[in-house]
């Protein structure tokens, strides 16, 4: 039973159509993630939600209430802006209660209500000051401070994280993260960093150029991308893509790599059943993860293969290593363990495991 | 601030450039201010000083005799009153005027940058335009509507009139100010449920002082110095004060009264220097804005 | 949680209110535009129609074809203001320019006293055309003013009577603007100077440029926008000078200072020729819609 709900959703801008047919349901609670590179639509798709752009066609349905035709402030949504957009000239406190104030919530009753937002956000001490007198991670939670207060039916997200530095990011994911969990509300966000996708959603939708190529819990939008701009989009780096040949069949059927015959691996578990047929070319795709130094395999995987590839580069990221590799004159990147030492020029013996690969048809894109 | 050219490792000769420089600089400041001394010391010496005497010294006996007397006795026309009349129809012009035109000018300028519609950029080019144009191209016709809407001749049509020519410049002012004003949180106001007027009442206004001060500045400024539409559509005792001033300077009869004419000229200046000195740093603003548009 | 009824595509429901919501800001913005509509457009129209009429101390609105400006062009008195226009804009745009820039250049040089001579160099510009000229018409008076302080000081043979002589008297104008204006083109071409990059001047001392080829090759070519926009407001200023020569000269002696906008007032208003009054003043507004048109469509067009 969904509670937000995008029915064949289009939007023209001018002569282009920017979003081209969107279909979306969420439930009550969940946390949604509006992914993509940009330009792919997210941010229009937001703000059509929000009702600051009107549709072309479609509908948009909250709670069983069409509103498509209701003003911004009659659909009981709240968002958080990339800028936080902070009204500059009043304080903390008048900026979280500016909104019940507009709604003609009694003076004490805003007061309370503000407290108890604060105090959810810890920032009770920030409420007398101005906007301009509060850090990045301050304004941030004052946005959401300004959101939380509504008790909308659905708060929309805008990059709120965008306009921070690195290590403030992650502190305000979690933050966000928890807060999800504690108020169980029901979240819009839109990101174009998948990690910030991965992290937050109960569900992922991934945009591009106006139409959603998929949506899925994050762990399927990771492991069983469906198709080859998903797998390439998330995930960082990006998944390996291997040219393979399929050889023999039924059972018997294998995947050679690389344009050597003698490089074979069996085909993975996620093909679905008589999806592949002899001779027929494929790209395997394979996490950098799941190439790795033989002594880090996953000793519960079923199907390892050992493949020996000269190395071509290194790059330690401390907890662990990220070696490119080539073979067939295709470059390939594996995650080994910091500990293991290998140089460019060597020649090293990886471990792919196939348990999670995953193989796209390279005319289609699609995954088989 | 720092000057474009930074100080680099230099030589002697460096010295020797920056006395020339300062030298030139201090004389072309004495040049400048030189009219500004002459008029306030004509004003203050007696008229046998002024024919006598030299034009730089300085006032043998300053007395402000020339003062009192341009302010309450000197002829204008056939009325000898002095200028104090004059300087309250100015105020009275002035005031009404200022605030009518930046009031409208903010409000134009919140439609045309955050409720724009099709063909808000035409709207906004005229009225630009017309910031610009020759008042000659409107005198005639102006002389006669102030007449069919029997204002003619009164502050009330000169406030009228000053509002008018006023809004292209006043609605720039504010276009280019709102303009730089983010759009997110006009957007998260209005999901705050705030309506049109609340936004600008609550959100926009508050934040706008510096560009009313520089509004309110450059139409005090313009329309204390105005002439032409004094001129034109004012006569006797209606006149704002330069009218008067260029009366009373040019009037021919009996004895030239230098010092009485300078110190009225002083009385002119007086409001717009004061502001000057007080916020000259709103008032170049205010120039600047006015001068490079879009 | 409710259970929901598949919503058909909603018609549209636009109550009052929200309609009103709509139009609000136009209607908020109509009472400007009309009037500036009416009382600057539609009075253009008015003037232009004027000027194809035989109106003289009344206006009357028989048409008569192109009567008016054949007129205005066999007048000599429009030619002396065309001539002086000339002379005046010339001058007037070229030394405030080069005024200007010079002092622009000569306080960008780390001057400790900037905060001082900056006003000093731009308060003109706060007073009235009337004051100023005012001012000036006493210090230039050729019997008590700067000759007669020259004479004190033992230049006997100092003479200074350009604001009677008829030949001399519209340099008087051109004095008297460039003291007011040129103060103002400072400020505009300091602001370009301290926007432009610090770092660029650094490579080019480090290049070993010395700071004359730096200015003359390139500060100055990096000021080009600043040149436009201080002709443009000084040609505008320029035609529609009026209140300084009136307060100075009064047009004369004679006709000698005699300008297109004093010769439109005095034409309409004194004189009862309100169709060559009319005409000239469409000969100004076309004069500066020539220079202000192609600007502002420039300008507004960079943005969006």
């Amino acid at each position: 039973m969904s509670f937000l709900e995008i029915r064949n959703l289009r939007k023209k801008i001018g002569n282009v159509e920017v979003l081209k047919g969107i279909d979306i349901e969420l439930e009550k609670g969940g946390f949604l993630v509006l992914v993509g590179p940009s330009g792919c639509g997210k941010s229009t798709l937001l703000n059509a939600i929000a009702g600051l752009l009107p549709l072309t066609s479609g509908d948009i349905v909250i709670d069983g209430q069409v509103v498509n035709d209701l003003h911004p402030s009659q659909r009981d949504i709240a968002m958080v802006f990339q800028s936080y957009a902070l009204y500059p000239n009043m304080t903390v406190e008048e900026n979280i209660a500016f909104a019940l104030e507009m709604r003609g919530v009694p003076k004490d009753e805003r007061a309370a209500a503000v407290k108890v937002a604060a105090k959810t956000l810890q920032i009770e001490h920030l409420l007398t000051r101005r906007p301009s007198q509060l850090s990045g991670g301050q304004r941030q939670r004052v946005a959401m401070g300004r959101a939380l207060v509504r008790k909308p039916r659905v708060f929309l997200f805008d990059e709120p994280l965008s306009n921070l530095d690195a290590k403030l990011r992650v502190e305000v994911r979690a933050e966000i993260k928890s807060l999800h969990q504690n108020t169980h509300a029901t979240i819009v966000y839109v990101t174009h960093d998948q990690i910030e996708a991965m992290t937050l959603a109960t569900k992922i939708v991934v945009l591009k150029e106006g139409t959603v190529q998929q949506i899925g819990t994050p762990a399927e939008i990771y492991n069983l991308p469906a198709n080859l701009f998903v797998a390439d989009f998330m995930g960082s780096p990006a998944m390996n893509m291997l040219d393979g040949k399929v050889v023999g069949t039924g059972a018997e059927a294998r995947i050679s790599l690389f344009g050597d015959q003698s490089i074979t691996v069996p085909v993975p578990p996620t093909v679905a059943a008589g999806a592949l047929s002899e001779g027929q070319s494929v790209l395997l795709g394979l996490r950098p993860e799941a190439i790795t130094d033989t002594g880090l395999a996953d000793p519960q995987a079923r199907s390892v293969t050992q493949i020996e590839a000269p190395v071509i580069m290194t790059e330690p990221t401390g907890s662990d290593t990220f070696v490119t590799a080539e073979l067939g004159g295709k470059h390939f990147t594996a995650r080994t363990r910091a500990e293991v030492s290998c140089q460019a020029g060597d020649t090293f013996r990886f471990a792919f495991n196939l348990d999670k690969a995953v193989v796209f048809d390279p005319q289609s894109g699609l995954r088989l | 601030m720092s000057g474009a050219v930074q100080e680099t490792v230099s030589g002697g000769s460096a010295k020797t450039a920056r006395v020339v420089i300062y030298g030139l600089l201090i004389l072309l400041a004495a040049i400048y201010l030189l009219p500004l001394y002459v008029m306030l010391t004509t004003s203050l010496k007696s008229l046998d000083e002024i024919r006598g005497g030299d034009m730089l010294s300085l006032p043998s006996s300053p007395s402000i005799a020339a003062w009192t007397k341009a302010w309450g006795e000197a002829c204008i026309g056939v009325t000898c009153t002095g200028i104090k009349g004059y300087f309250w129809n100015s105020i009275k012009m002035v005031v009404p005027a200022v605030i009518i035109s930046t009031l409208l000018g903010a409000l134009n300028g919140y439609v045309l940058t955050k409720w724009r519609f099709p063909g808000h950029k035409i709207i906004f080019g005229m009225m630009l335009f017309a910031c610009f144009i020759p008042f000659q191209a409107v005198l005639i016709p102006m002389a006669r509507m102030l007449g069919m809407m029997g204002i003619a001749n009164t502050t009330t049509g000169l406030v009228f009139v000053h509002v008018i020519y006023g809004l292209g410049f006043t609605t720039l002012f504010f276009r280019n100010y709102y303009e730089a004003f983010p759009d997110e949180l006009i957007k998260a106001a209005m999901m705050d449920g705030a309506g049109f007027f609340r936004i600008f009442w609550r959100i926009l206004l508050p934040t706008s002082g510096p560009i009313i001060v520089v509004t309110v500045i450059y139409q005090f400024t313009n329309i204390w110095n105005d002439f032409l539409f004094g001129v034109s559509f004012s006569s006797g005792g209606s006149s704002p004060m330069t009218v008067a001033l260029n009366n009373l300077v040019a009037s021919s009869t009996g004895v030239k009264e230098y010092n009485v004419d300078m110190a009225a000229a002083v009385f002119a200046a007086l409001p717009t220097l004061f502001v000057y000195i007080v916020a000259g740093r709103y008032f170049v603003r205010g120039l600047m804005a006015g001068a490079v548009k879009g | 949680m409710t259970t929901i009824e598949p919503a058909t595509a909603s018609p549209p429901r636009r109550n009052f209110a929200d309609s009103l919501r709509g139009w609000l800001p136009k209607l908020v913005l109509a009472p400007s535009f009309a009037v500036i509509l009416l009382f600057v457009y539609g009075f253009i129209l008015w003037t232009v129609y004027l000027s194809f009429t035989n109106s003289r101390i009344l206006p009357v609105y028989k048409l008569v074809g192109f009567d008016a400006y054949v007129r205005l062009w066999s007048q000599p008195n429009w030619y002396m203001a065309m001539k002086n226009l000339a002379i005046f804009g010339v001058l007037y745009i070229g030394i405030c320019i080069s005024i200007g820039l010079g002092l622009a250049i000569l306080m960008d040089q780390r001057i400790r006293a900037e905060g001082i001579l900056r006003p000093i160099f731009l308060y003109p510009m706060a007073l009235s055309f009337v004051v100023t000229g005012t001012a000036w018409k006493w210090f230039l008076n050729p019997g008590l003013g700067i000759e007669n302080t020259m004479h004190n000081l033992g230049w006997e043979s100092f003479k200074f009577d350009w604001l009677v002589n008829p030949d001399m008297a519209i340099y008087t104008v051109v004095i008297a603007g460039v003291w007011q204006a040129s103060g103002f083109v400072m400020a505009m071409f300091l602001a370009g100077l301290r926007g432009i990059d610090g770092e660029i001047i650094k490579a080019a001392q480090i290049d070993g440029a010395p700071l004359t080829k730096i200015y003359r090759r390139i500060i100055i070519p990096m000021l080009r926008p600043v040149f436009l926009s201080a002709f443009i407001v000084l040609a505008h200023m320029a035609i529609k000078s009026y209140d300084l020569v009136i307060a100075l000269t009064g047009g004369g002696p004679g006709n000698a200072t005699e300008l297109p906008s004093t010769f439109m007032y005095s034409y309409t208003f004194t004189r009862s020729q309100m169709a060559v009054g009319s005409a000239s003043a469409v000969m100004m507004l076309m004069g500066i819609t020539a220079i202000i048109v192609p600007y502002l469509y420039s300008e507004l067009r960079e943005k969006r």
